[in-house]
Protein backbone atom coordinates (compact mmCIF):
# COMPACT_ATOMS: atom_id res chain seq x y z
CA UNK A 1 0.00 0.00 0.00
CA UNK A 2 1.01 3.75 -1.23
CA UNK A 3 0.16 6.94 0.50
CA UNK A 4 0.61 10.17 -1.63
CA UNK A 5 -0.58 13.07 0.83
CA UNK A 6 -0.53 16.86 -0.33
CA UNK A 7 0.25 19.54 1.31
CA UNK A 8 1.04 23.11 0.91
CA UNK A 9 2.40 25.52 3.95
CA UNK A 10 0.36 28.25 2.59
CA UNK A 11 -3.60 27.39 2.29
CA UNK A 12 -5.07 28.30 -1.18
CA UNK A 13 -2.62 26.89 -3.17
CA UNK A 14 -4.80 24.14 -4.73
CA UNK A 15 -4.83 21.02 -2.76
CA UNK A 16 -8.18 19.85 -2.59
CA UNK A 17 -8.37 20.86 -6.59
CA UNK A 18 -5.36 18.91 -7.49
CA UNK A 19 -6.13 16.00 -4.79
CA UNK A 20 -9.83 15.33 -6.53
CA UNK A 21 -8.14 15.83 -9.77
CA UNK A 22 -5.78 12.69 -9.19
CA UNK A 23 -8.74 10.57 -7.45
CA UNK A 24 -10.42 10.81 -10.77
CA UNK A 25 -7.69 10.11 -12.78
CA UNK A 26 -6.29 7.17 -10.51
CA UNK A 27 -9.45 5.09 -11.04
CA UNK A 28 -9.42 3.72 -7.60
CA UNK A 29 -8.14 5.01 -4.60
CA UNK A 30 -8.67 5.16 -0.94
CA UNK A 31 -9.36 8.95 -0.32
CA UNK A 32 -8.50 11.03 3.07
CA UNK A 33 -9.45 14.17 3.76
CA UNK A 34 -6.95 15.37 6.79
CA UNK A 35 -7.88 19.12 6.21
CA UNK A 36 -9.65 17.97 9.85
CA UNK A 37 -10.72 21.77 10.20
CA UNK A 38 -11.61 22.95 6.98
CA UNK A 39 -12.71 19.55 4.89
CA UNK A 40 -13.40 20.29 1.72
CA UNK A 41 -12.70 17.65 -0.17
CA UNK A 42 -16.21 16.25 0.08
CA UNK A 43 -18.00 18.94 -1.82
CA UNK A 44 -15.74 17.35 -5.12
CA UNK A 45 -15.89 13.75 -4.10
CA UNK A 46 -19.72 13.53 -3.17
CA UNK A 47 -19.08 10.79 -0.07
CA UNK A 48 -22.10 8.67 0.24
CA UNK A 49 -21.85 8.16 4.24
CA UNK A 50 -21.60 4.98 5.10
CA UNK A 51 -20.59 5.63 8.83
CA UNK A 52 -20.45 8.06 11.08
CA UNK A 53 -18.95 8.29 14.92
CA UNK A 54 -17.73 10.86 17.78
CA UNK A 55 -14.34 11.66 18.37
CA UNK A 56 -13.68 11.72 21.64
CA UNK A 57 -10.12 12.96 22.82
CA UNK A 58 -8.64 15.23 25.70
CA UNK A 59 -10.43 15.97 28.82
CA UNK A 60 -11.91 19.61 30.21
CA UNK A 61 -11.58 19.86 33.73
CA UNK A 62 -15.23 19.92 36.16
CA UNK A 63 -15.45 21.66 39.04
CA UNK A 64 -18.09 20.21 41.96
CA UNK A 65 -19.69 23.10 43.21
CA UNK A 66 -20.80 21.39 46.06
CA UNK A 67 -17.27 19.85 47.31
CA UNK A 68 -15.24 22.96 46.63
CA UNK A 69 -14.29 24.64 49.21
CA UNK A 70 -12.49 28.02 47.46
CA UNK A 71 -9.40 27.58 48.33
CA UNK A 72 -8.44 28.81 45.26
CA UNK A 73 -5.10 26.50 44.78
CA UNK A 74 -6.55 25.61 41.31
CA UNK A 75 -6.50 28.99 40.31
CA UNK A 76 -2.49 29.52 41.50
CA UNK A 77 -1.59 26.26 39.19
CA UNK A 78 -3.74 26.85 36.16
CA UNK A 79 -1.20 28.51 33.78
CA UNK A 80 -4.18 28.88 31.07
CA UNK A 81 -6.05 31.12 32.97
CA UNK A 82 -8.58 28.35 32.45
CA UNK A 83 -10.35 28.76 35.51
CA UNK A 84 -12.43 31.84 36.84
CA UNK A 85 -12.42 33.87 40.38
CA UNK A 86 -15.71 32.54 40.36
CA UNK A 87 -14.15 28.68 40.05
CA UNK A 88 -16.02 27.95 36.76
CA UNK A 89 -13.99 26.14 34.14
CA UNK A 90 -13.78 27.68 31.07
CA UNK A 91 -13.93 24.97 28.22
CA UNK A 92 -12.08 27.19 25.57
CA UNK A 93 -9.29 27.56 27.38
CA UNK A 94 -8.55 24.82 29.63
CA UNK A 95 -6.21 21.91 27.76
CA UNK A 96 -7.28 19.30 30.05
CA UNK A 97 -4.03 19.18 31.91
CA UNK A 98 -5.55 18.01 35.43
CA UNK A 99 -3.12 20.27 36.96
CA UNK A 100 -5.86 21.83 39.08
CA UNK A 101 -7.14 17.98 39.98
CA UNK A 102 -3.58 17.50 41.18
CA UNK A 103 -4.00 19.70 43.59
CA UNK A 104 -7.64 20.01 44.91
CA UNK A 105 -7.66 19.01 48.68
CA UNK A 106 -11.26 18.81 48.17
CA UNK A 107 -11.43 16.40 45.58
CA UNK A 108 -13.85 18.56 43.72
CA UNK A 109 -12.22 17.95 40.01
CA UNK A 110 -12.97 15.57 37.58
CA UNK A 111 -11.60 15.46 34.02
CA UNK A 112 -14.19 14.38 31.88
CA UNK A 113 -13.44 13.92 27.78
CA UNK A 114 -14.36 15.98 25.48
CA UNK A 115 -16.25 15.32 22.13
CA UNK A 116 -13.78 16.76 19.95
CA UNK A 117 -14.99 16.16 16.37
CA UNK A 118 -16.92 13.90 14.31
CA UNK A 119 -15.29 11.57 11.44
CA UNK A 120 -17.22 10.02 8.34
CA UNK A 121 -16.50 6.32 5.78
CA UNK A 122 -18.31 7.06 2.61
CA UNK A 123 -17.96 5.64 -0.72
CA UNK A 124 -17.06 7.87 -3.74
CA UNK A 125 -17.22 7.21 -7.58
CA UNK A 126 -13.44 7.19 -7.16
CA UNK A 127 -13.04 4.67 -4.24
CA UNK A 128 -13.88 4.68 -0.49
CA UNK A 129 -13.18 8.18 1.37
CA UNK A 130 -12.95 8.90 4.94
CA UNK A 131 -12.82 12.49 6.50
CA UNK A 132 -13.82 14.50 9.36
CA UNK A 133 -14.62 17.44 11.01
CA UNK A 134 -13.55 18.86 14.13
CA UNK A 135 -15.32 20.67 16.23
CA UNK A 136 -15.44 24.60 16.33
CA UNK A 137 -12.51 25.71 18.73
CA UNK A 138 -11.53 22.66 19.40
CA UNK A 139 -8.59 20.77 20.25
CA UNK A 140 -6.60 17.71 19.09
CA UNK A 141 -6.66 18.04 15.20
CA UNK A 142 -3.47 16.18 14.85
CA UNK A 143 -4.94 12.68 16.74
CA UNK A 144 -7.96 12.93 14.83
CA UNK A 145 -5.52 13.19 11.45
CA UNK A 146 -4.15 10.45 13.30
CA UNK A 147 -7.61 8.40 13.27
CA UNK A 148 -8.55 9.45 9.86
CA UNK A 149 -5.32 8.02 8.32
CA UNK A 150 -5.93 4.84 10.46
CA UNK A 151 -9.54 4.25 8.83
CA UNK A 152 -8.26 4.82 5.50
CA UNK A 153 -5.57 2.71 5.84
CA UNK A 154 -7.35 -0.32 7.04
CA UNK A 155 -10.36 0.27 4.05
CA UNK A 156 -7.08 -0.62 1.80
CA UNK A 157 -7.06 -3.70 3.43
CA UNK A 158 -10.94 -4.31 3.05
CA UNK A 159 -11.25 -3.19 -0.37
CA UNK A 160 -7.78 -4.41 -1.78
CA UNK A 161 -6.32 -0.95 -2.82
CA UNK A 162 -3.20 -0.09 -3.25
CA UNK A 163 -3.79 3.59 -3.07
CA UNK A 164 -3.94 6.37 -0.89
CA UNK A 165 -4.76 9.86 -1.48
CA UNK A 166 -4.49 12.34 1.41
CA UNK A 167 -5.29 15.54 2.03
CA UNK A 168 -3.37 17.42 3.89
CA UNK A 169 -4.18 20.75 5.98
CA UNK A 170 -2.23 24.12 5.25
CA UNK A 171 0.41 25.20 7.68
CA UNK A 172 3.22 23.15 9.49
CA UNK A 173 1.42 22.59 12.83
CA UNK A 174 0.16 19.47 14.56
CA UNK A 175 -2.30 18.40 12.04
CA UNK A 176 0.30 18.74 9.07
CA UNK A 177 2.90 16.20 11.47
CA UNK A 178 -0.26 14.37 11.76
CA UNK A 179 -1.11 13.71 8.13
CA UNK A 180 2.65 13.58 6.80
CA UNK A 181 3.99 10.78 9.14
CA UNK A 182 5.03 7.80 7.28
CA UNK A 183 3.38 8.98 3.91
CA UNK A 184 5.13 7.68 0.73
CA UNK A 185 5.61 11.05 -0.92
CA UNK A 186 4.41 14.51 0.02
CA UNK A 187 3.89 16.57 -2.70
CA UNK A 188 4.41 19.91 -1.46
CA UNK A 189 1.74 22.63 -3.89
CA UNK A 190 2.96 26.12 -3.43
CA UNK A 191 2.25 29.53 -5.62
CA UNK A 192 4.77 31.54 -7.46
CA UNK A 193 4.69 34.26 -4.70
CA UNK A 194 6.66 35.67 -2.31
CA UNK A 195 4.15 34.26 0.79
CA UNK A 196 4.41 30.79 -1.35
CA UNK A 197 8.14 30.16 -1.66
CA UNK A 198 8.70 31.26 2.35
CA UNK A 199 5.96 28.79 2.96
CA UNK A 200 6.77 26.25 0.36
CA UNK A 201 10.68 26.33 2.39
CA UNK A 202 8.98 25.67 5.95
CA UNK A 203 7.08 23.07 4.44
CA UNK A 204 10.14 20.95 2.70
CA UNK A 205 11.75 21.58 6.10
CA UNK A 206 9.20 19.37 7.62
CA UNK A 207 9.06 16.91 5.04
CA UNK A 208 13.02 16.73 5.78
CA UNK A 209 12.07 16.54 9.84
CA UNK A 210 10.22 14.16 9.62
CA UNK A 211 12.05 12.22 6.51
CA UNK A 212 9.15 12.09 3.76
CA UNK A 213 10.41 12.31 0.58
CA UNK A 214 9.05 15.37 -1.54
CA UNK A 215 7.91 16.61 -4.49
CA UNK A 216 7.12 20.28 -5.32
CA UNK A 217 4.28 21.45 -7.89
CA UNK A 218 3.55 25.58 -8.79
CA UNK A 219 0.33 26.10 -9.44
CA UNK A 220 -0.82 29.53 -11.12
CA UNK A 221 2.93 29.65 -11.79
CA UNK A 222 2.14 31.91 -14.91
CA UNK A 223 1.28 34.58 -12.48
CA UNK A 224 5.01 35.65 -11.90
CA UNK A 225 7.60 32.65 -13.99
CA UNK A 226 10.17 34.47 -12.10
CA UNK A 227 9.58 32.99 -9.11
CA UNK A 228 8.31 30.24 -10.80
CA UNK A 229 11.94 29.56 -12.55
CA UNK A 230 13.56 30.94 -8.21
CA UNK A 231 11.46 27.63 -7.07
CA UNK A 232 13.11 25.37 -9.50
CA UNK A 233 16.30 26.68 -8.69
CA UNK A 234 16.32 26.46 -4.64
CA UNK A 235 14.56 22.51 -5.60
CA UNK A 236 17.46 21.99 -8.03
CA UNK A 237 19.84 22.99 -5.55
CA UNK A 238 18.02 20.99 -2.59
CA UNK A 239 17.69 18.14 -4.99
CA UNK A 240 14.45 17.69 -4.67
CA UNK A 241 11.77 17.26 -7.72
CA UNK A 242 9.71 19.56 -9.52
CA UNK A 243 6.43 18.40 -11.47
CA UNK A 244 5.24 20.37 -14.29
CA UNK A 245 3.80 23.95 -13.55
CA UNK A 246 0.10 24.47 -13.89
CA UNK A 247 -0.68 27.61 -15.22
CA UNK A 248 -3.32 29.78 -13.90
CA UNK A 249 -6.97 28.70 -14.99
CA UNK A 250 -10.51 30.75 -14.34
CA UNK A 251 -12.21 27.64 -14.95
CA UNK A 252 -10.53 26.34 -11.30
CA UNK A 253 -13.55 28.48 -9.14
CA UNK A 254 -16.06 27.53 -11.76
CA UNK A 255 -15.31 23.67 -11.32
CA UNK A 256 -15.29 24.01 -7.57
CA UNK A 257 -18.96 25.75 -7.90
CA UNK A 258 -20.01 22.99 -10.20
CA UNK A 259 -18.58 20.39 -7.39
CA UNK A 260 -16.47 18.43 -10.06
CA UNK A 261 -12.74 17.87 -9.91
CA UNK A 262 -11.48 20.22 -12.84
CA UNK A 263 -10.28 17.22 -14.92
CA UNK A 264 -13.80 16.47 -15.31
CA UNK A 265 -14.75 20.05 -15.99
CA UNK A 266 -12.98 20.96 -18.93
CA UNK A 267 -9.88 20.58 -21.38
CA UNK A 268 -8.61 23.94 -20.26
CA UNK A 269 -4.62 24.55 -19.94
CA UNK A 270 -4.75 23.46 -16.13
CA UNK A 271 -6.10 20.36 -16.89
CA UNK A 272 -3.86 19.19 -18.93
CA UNK A 273 -1.09 20.19 -16.70
CA UNK A 274 -2.33 18.26 -13.76
CA UNK A 275 -2.43 15.36 -16.13
CA UNK A 276 1.19 15.33 -16.41
CA UNK A 277 1.50 16.43 -12.70
CA UNK A 278 -0.33 13.22 -11.67
CA UNK A 279 1.94 11.03 -14.62
CA UNK A 280 4.58 11.76 -13.02
CA UNK A 281 3.72 11.61 -8.90
CA UNK A 282 2.13 8.41 -9.75
CA UNK A 283 5.68 7.29 -11.40
CA UNK A 284 7.33 8.77 -8.31
CA UNK A 285 4.99 6.60 -5.95
CA UNK A 286 5.11 3.25 -8.19
CA UNK A 287 9.21 3.75 -8.53
CA UNK A 288 9.38 3.81 -4.64
CA UNK A 289 7.38 0.48 -4.51
CA UNK A 290 9.49 -1.07 -6.93
CA UNK A 291 12.67 -0.06 -5.41
CA UNK A 292 10.70 -1.42 -1.49
CA UNK A 293 9.95 -4.64 -3.25
CA UNK A 294 10.44 -7.64 -1.77
CA UNK B 1 6.12 53.64 -2.60
CA UNK B 2 6.19 55.08 0.52
CA UNK B 3 3.28 54.33 2.97
CA UNK B 4 2.06 57.35 3.63
CA UNK B 5 0.95 57.83 0.14
CA UNK B 6 -1.68 55.70 -0.06
CA UNK B 7 -3.02 57.19 3.43
CA UNK B 8 -6.67 58.25 3.29
CA UNK B 9 -9.39 59.77 5.34
CA UNK B 10 -9.80 56.84 7.27
CA UNK B 11 -6.34 56.90 8.55
CA UNK B 12 -7.68 60.34 10.11
CA UNK B 13 -10.55 58.74 11.77
CA UNK B 14 -8.58 55.36 13.17
CA UNK B 15 -5.79 58.24 14.48
CA UNK B 16 -8.27 60.46 16.39
CA UNK B 17 -10.41 57.48 18.32
CA UNK B 18 -9.65 54.87 20.31
CA UNK B 19 -8.30 51.79 20.17
CA UNK B 20 -9.76 48.58 18.83
CA UNK B 21 -8.68 44.91 18.31
CA UNK B 22 -9.85 43.75 15.07
CA UNK B 23 -8.71 40.00 13.98
CA UNK B 24 -8.73 39.06 10.47
CA UNK B 25 -9.80 35.12 9.82
CA UNK B 26 -11.05 32.37 7.81
CA UNK B 27 -11.67 28.91 7.72
CA UNK B 28 -10.15 28.49 4.24
CA UNK B 29 -6.95 28.88 3.97
CA UNK B 30 -5.56 31.22 0.83
CA UNK B 31 -8.42 33.23 0.89
CA UNK B 32 -6.64 36.74 1.35
CA UNK B 33 -6.39 37.67 5.41
CA UNK B 34 -2.81 38.54 5.08
CA UNK B 35 -3.36 41.20 1.90
CA UNK B 36 -6.56 42.04 4.24
CA UNK B 37 -4.91 42.81 7.41
CA UNK B 38 -1.76 44.32 5.84
CA UNK B 39 -3.83 46.15 3.34
CA UNK B 40 -5.71 47.58 6.37
CA UNK B 41 -2.60 48.54 8.28
CA UNK B 42 -1.04 50.61 5.43
CA UNK B 43 -4.49 52.71 4.31
CA UNK B 44 -4.54 53.64 8.36
CA UNK B 45 -0.72 54.23 7.99
CA UNK B 46 -0.11 53.71 11.68
CA UNK B 47 -1.51 50.78 13.34
CA UNK B 48 -0.14 47.83 15.47
CA UNK B 49 0.05 44.69 13.45
CA UNK B 50 0.27 41.27 15.27
CA UNK B 51 0.67 38.31 12.65
CA UNK B 52 -0.99 35.34 14.53
CA UNK B 53 0.23 32.55 11.66
CA UNK B 54 3.10 31.41 13.49
CA UNK B 55 2.90 28.31 11.35
CA UNK B 56 2.92 30.56 8.07
CA UNK B 57 3.72 34.18 8.73
CA UNK B 58 3.68 36.32 5.83
CA UNK B 59 2.52 39.93 6.76
CA UNK B 60 6.44 41.33 6.92
CA UNK B 61 6.40 39.62 3.36
CA UNK B 62 4.51 43.06 2.38
CA UNK B 63 5.25 45.21 5.14
CA UNK B 64 8.71 44.39 5.17
CA UNK B 65 9.74 46.18 8.61
CA UNK B 66 12.73 46.61 10.59
CA UNK B 67 13.05 43.96 13.19
CA UNK B 68 14.23 45.56 16.35
CA UNK B 69 13.76 43.27 19.08
CA UNK B 70 14.11 39.25 19.34
CA UNK B 71 12.56 37.48 21.98
CA UNK B 72 12.57 33.37 22.24
CA UNK B 73 9.07 31.56 23.08
CA UNK B 74 9.65 28.84 25.54
CA UNK B 75 7.66 26.68 27.51
CA UNK B 76 8.67 24.56 30.85
CA UNK B 77 9.20 21.14 30.53
CA UNK B 78 10.43 19.06 33.07
CA UNK B 79 13.84 17.40 34.00
CA UNK B 80 13.72 15.07 35.88
CA UNK B 81 16.41 14.44 39.05
CA UNK B 82 17.23 10.45 39.23
CA UNK B 83 18.65 11.15 42.57
CA UNK B 84 15.68 12.19 43.98
CA UNK B 85 12.94 10.24 41.79
CA UNK B 86 11.81 7.10 43.32
CA UNK B 87 10.43 5.84 40.15
CA UNK B 88 6.50 5.78 41.93
CA UNK B 89 5.05 6.74 38.24
CA UNK B 90 2.80 9.69 39.56
CA UNK B 91 3.75 12.07 36.92
CA UNK B 92 3.45 9.91 34.21
CA UNK B 93 -0.11 9.06 35.61
CA UNK B 94 -0.51 12.58 36.03
CA UNK B 95 0.47 13.84 32.31
CA UNK B 96 -2.45 13.66 30.11
CA UNK B 97 -0.44 14.09 27.12
CA UNK B 98 2.07 11.24 27.46
CA UNK B 99 4.43 13.16 27.44
CA UNK B 100 6.20 11.53 30.61
CA UNK B 101 6.21 7.61 30.41
CA UNK B 102 7.76 5.60 33.26
CA UNK B 103 9.50 2.63 31.15
CA UNK B 104 11.37 0.38 33.37
CA UNK B 105 13.34 1.72 35.71
CA UNK B 106 13.16 4.59 33.35
CA UNK B 107 11.27 7.81 33.62
CA UNK B 108 11.35 9.64 30.12
CA UNK B 109 10.39 12.77 28.93
CA UNK B 110 9.01 13.51 25.33
CA UNK B 111 9.40 17.16 25.11
CA UNK B 112 7.25 17.70 21.99
CA UNK B 113 4.26 16.23 23.43
CA UNK B 114 4.86 18.31 26.34
CA UNK B 115 1.88 21.36 27.02
CA UNK B 116 4.45 23.06 29.90
CA UNK B 117 1.24 22.26 32.13
CA UNK B 118 3.84 21.95 35.21
CA UNK B 119 1.08 18.45 36.42
CA UNK B 120 4.03 16.32 36.45
CA UNK B 121 5.55 18.29 39.05
CA UNK B 122 2.62 18.95 41.10
CA UNK B 123 1.96 15.17 41.15
CA UNK B 124 5.92 14.60 42.27
CA UNK B 125 5.83 13.46 45.86
CA UNK B 126 9.79 13.51 45.97
CA UNK B 127 10.21 16.86 44.52
CA UNK B 128 12.49 15.16 41.97
CA UNK B 129 11.01 16.91 38.38
CA UNK B 130 12.58 20.15 38.01
CA UNK B 131 11.29 22.76 35.21
CA UNK B 132 13.66 23.66 32.39
CA UNK B 133 12.87 26.37 29.42
CA UNK B 134 12.75 24.95 26.07
CA UNK B 135 12.28 26.63 22.65
CA UNK B 136 9.23 26.37 20.78
CA UNK B 137 10.03 29.59 18.40
CA UNK B 138 10.56 33.13 18.56
CA UNK B 139 9.05 36.33 18.22
CA UNK B 140 9.86 39.30 16.60
CA UNK B 141 8.85 42.92 16.98
CA UNK B 142 9.80 46.15 14.80
CA UNK B 143 8.18 48.83 12.68
CA UNK B 144 7.58 49.46 8.96
CA UNK B 145 7.51 53.56 8.79
CA UNK B 146 4.59 54.54 11.67
CA UNK B 147 3.11 51.07 11.80
CA UNK B 148 4.40 48.43 14.39
CA UNK B 149 4.63 45.29 13.63
CA UNK B 150 4.94 42.12 15.79
CA UNK B 151 5.37 38.48 14.73
CA UNK B 152 5.67 35.12 15.93
CA UNK B 153 7.46 32.02 13.93
CA UNK B 154 6.98 28.59 15.49
CA UNK B 155 10.21 26.14 15.35
CA UNK B 156 10.44 23.55 12.06
CA UNK B 157 8.72 20.26 13.51
CA UNK B 158 7.11 21.90 16.72
CA UNK B 159 3.56 20.26 16.77
CA UNK B 160 1.84 23.43 19.18
CA UNK B 161 1.61 27.02 17.74
CA UNK B 162 -0.62 28.44 21.07
CA UNK B 163 2.77 29.85 22.87
CA UNK B 164 3.86 31.19 20.43
CA UNK B 165 0.50 33.00 19.32
CA UNK B 166 0.33 33.80 23.06
CA UNK B 167 3.58 35.74 22.92
CA UNK B 168 2.60 37.59 20.02
CA UNK B 169 -0.36 38.73 21.57
CA UNK B 170 1.14 39.55 25.06
CA UNK B 171 2.07 42.97 22.73
CA UNK B 172 -1.02 43.71 22.00
CA UNK B 173 -2.09 47.31 22.83
CA UNK B 174 -5.78 48.04 23.56
CA UNK B 175 -5.07 51.60 23.44
CA UNK B 176 -4.43 51.34 19.33
CA UNK B 177 -6.13 49.40 16.40
CA UNK B 178 -4.85 46.56 15.97
CA UNK B 179 -4.93 44.55 13.87
CA UNK B 180 -4.24 40.48 14.18
CA UNK B 181 -4.12 38.72 10.74
CA UNK B 182 -4.93 34.93 12.33
CA UNK B 183 -3.99 31.22 10.87
CA UNK B 184 -6.49 29.23 8.28
CA UNK B 185 -8.62 26.70 10.04
CA UNK B 186 -11.22 26.31 13.06
CA UNK B 187 -9.01 25.02 16.12
CA UNK B 188 -6.84 26.01 18.78
CA UNK B 189 -4.80 28.25 16.48
CA UNK B 190 -7.66 30.30 15.40
CA UNK B 191 -8.72 30.32 19.03
CA UNK B 192 -5.97 31.89 20.65
CA UNK B 193 -5.31 34.35 17.66
CA UNK B 194 -8.86 36.24 18.01
CA UNK B 195 -9.59 35.56 21.48
CA UNK B 196 -10.17 39.19 23.49
CA UNK B 197 -10.55 40.85 19.99
CA UNK B 198 -13.27 43.38 19.76
CA UNK B 199 -14.38 42.33 16.17
CA UNK B 200 -13.40 39.78 13.38
CA UNK B 201 -13.62 40.48 9.92
CA UNK B 202 -13.97 36.77 8.16
CA UNK B 203 -12.27 36.68 4.68
CA UNK B 204 -14.24 33.97 2.20
CA UNK B 205 -13.85 33.42 -1.89
CA UNK B 206 -17.40 32.93 -3.58
CA UNK B 207 -17.21 28.82 -3.83
CA UNK B 208 -18.24 26.00 -2.19
CA UNK B 209 -15.51 25.87 -0.78
CA UNK B 210 -15.33 28.96 0.83
CA UNK B 211 -19.13 29.36 2.33
CA UNK B 212 -18.34 25.50 3.34
CA UNK B 213 -15.66 26.85 5.24
CA UNK B 214 -16.91 30.66 5.91
CA UNK B 215 -20.08 28.36 8.18
CA UNK B 216 -17.35 27.06 10.12
CA UNK B 217 -15.56 29.85 11.17
CA UNK B 218 -18.80 31.64 12.31
CA UNK B 219 -19.38 29.05 14.36
CA UNK B 220 -15.91 29.45 16.01
CA UNK B 221 -17.28 33.23 16.50
CA UNK B 222 -20.27 32.07 17.71
CA UNK B 223 -18.32 29.86 20.59
CA UNK B 224 -16.04 32.47 21.13
CA UNK B 225 -18.42 35.62 21.72
CA UNK B 226 -16.56 37.41 18.98
CA UNK B 227 -18.67 39.79 17.11
CA UNK B 228 -17.97 38.81 13.36
CA UNK B 229 -18.44 40.44 9.43
CA UNK B 230 -17.68 39.01 6.14
CA UNK B 231 -15.44 40.52 2.96
CA UNK B 232 -15.62 38.66 0.20
CA UNK B 233 -12.32 38.57 -2.16
CA UNK B 234 -12.30 37.57 -5.77
CA UNK B 235 -15.58 38.32 -5.93
CA UNK B 236 -18.10 37.78 -8.83
CA UNK B 237 -20.04 35.21 -9.80
CA UNK B 238 -21.47 33.18 -7.32
CA UNK B 239 -21.79 35.68 -4.48
CA UNK B 240 -25.44 34.96 -4.06
CA UNK B 241 -25.12 31.98 -2.10
CA UNK B 242 -22.47 33.54 0.63
CA UNK B 243 -25.02 36.89 0.77
CA UNK B 244 -27.77 34.41 1.36
CA UNK B 245 -25.74 32.82 4.31
CA UNK B 246 -24.71 36.38 5.80
CA UNK B 247 -28.50 37.54 5.65
CA UNK B 248 -29.52 34.13 7.06
CA UNK B 249 -27.35 35.06 9.90
CA UNK B 250 -27.36 38.66 10.32
CA UNK B 251 -23.70 39.00 9.49
CA UNK B 252 -22.67 42.25 8.09
CA UNK B 253 -21.22 42.49 4.27
CA UNK B 254 -18.30 44.82 4.85
CA UNK B 255 -17.30 44.78 1.26
CA UNK B 256 -16.21 43.00 -1.55
CA UNK B 257 -13.08 43.08 -3.61
CA UNK B 258 -13.96 41.84 -7.23
CA UNK B 259 -11.75 38.98 -9.00
CA UNK B 260 -8.69 41.10 -10.67
CA UNK B 261 -6.18 39.36 -12.23
CA UNK B 262 -4.06 42.30 -11.27
CA UNK B 263 -4.39 42.08 -8.20
CA UNK B 264 -3.20 38.32 -7.86
CA UNK B 265 0.25 39.33 -9.99
CA UNK B 266 1.07 42.68 -7.48
CA UNK B 267 0.93 40.04 -5.09
CA UNK B 268 2.98 37.36 -7.03
CA UNK B 269 5.32 39.80 -7.32
CA UNK B 270 5.71 41.32 -3.07
CA UNK B 271 3.75 44.36 -3.78
CA UNK B 272 1.05 44.78 -2.07
CA UNK B 273 -2.19 45.70 -4.23
CA UNK B 274 -2.64 48.75 -2.52
CA UNK B 275 0.28 49.64 -4.14
CA UNK B 276 -0.38 48.44 -7.59
CA UNK B 277 -4.06 49.74 -7.75
CA UNK B 278 -5.58 52.89 -6.28
CA UNK B 279 -8.84 50.98 -6.10
CA UNK B 280 -8.12 48.48 -4.13
CA UNK B 281 -6.30 50.82 -1.26
CA UNK B 282 -9.81 52.26 -1.61
CA UNK B 283 -11.54 49.04 -1.26
CA UNK B 284 -9.82 48.79 1.63
CA UNK B 285 -9.88 51.91 3.65
CA UNK B 286 -14.40 51.06 3.20
CA UNK B 287 -13.90 47.90 4.61
CA UNK B 288 -11.76 49.47 7.71
CA UNK B 289 -14.21 52.42 8.23
CA UNK B 290 -17.16 49.97 8.18
CA UNK B 291 -15.57 47.53 10.47
CA UNK B 292 -14.58 50.08 13.00
CA UNK B 293 -17.81 51.35 13.02
CA UNK B 294 -18.88 47.50 13.72
CA UNK B 295 -16.52 47.08 16.81
CA UNK B 296 -17.25 50.06 18.55
CA UNK B 297 -20.82 50.00 17.84
CA UNK B 298 -20.70 46.97 20.18
CA UNK B 299 -18.24 48.25 22.51
CA UNK B 300 -19.84 50.11 25.77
Amino acid sequence: MKELVVISGKGGTGKTTLLASFAALAGRSVLADCDVDAPDLYLLAHPEIQSQEEFRAGNVAAINRERCTRCGRCLEVCRFEAITSDFAVEPLDCEGCGACRVVCPAEAVELRERVAGDWFRGQTKYGPMVYAQLRPAEENSGKLVVLVRKEACALTERDGINLILTDGPPGIGCPVIASLGNADLALVVTEPTPSGLHDLERALALCRHFRVPAMVCVNKFDLNPGLDKQVREFCARTRIAVTESIPFDESVPKAISQGVPLVEFNHGPARRAIEAVWEEVRGNVLREEQSKGP
Amino acid sequence: MPVAAVVGASAVAARESPGAVIAVASGKGGTGKTTVAAGMAIVTGRALLLDCDVEEPNAHLFLRPKITQTEAVTIPVPEIDRERCNLCGRCAEGCQFHAIALIGQQVLVFPELCHGCGTCALACPEDAIREVPRQVGVVECGSAGKIAFVHGRLNVGEPMATPVIRAVKSHLDSRRLTIIDAAPGTACPVVAAVKGSDFCLLVTEPTPFGLSDLRLAVEVMEKLGVPCGVVINRSGDGDEATEGFCRSKELPLLGRIPFDRRVAEAYAHGIHPVYALPEFGRQLEEILDRTLDCARGVKP
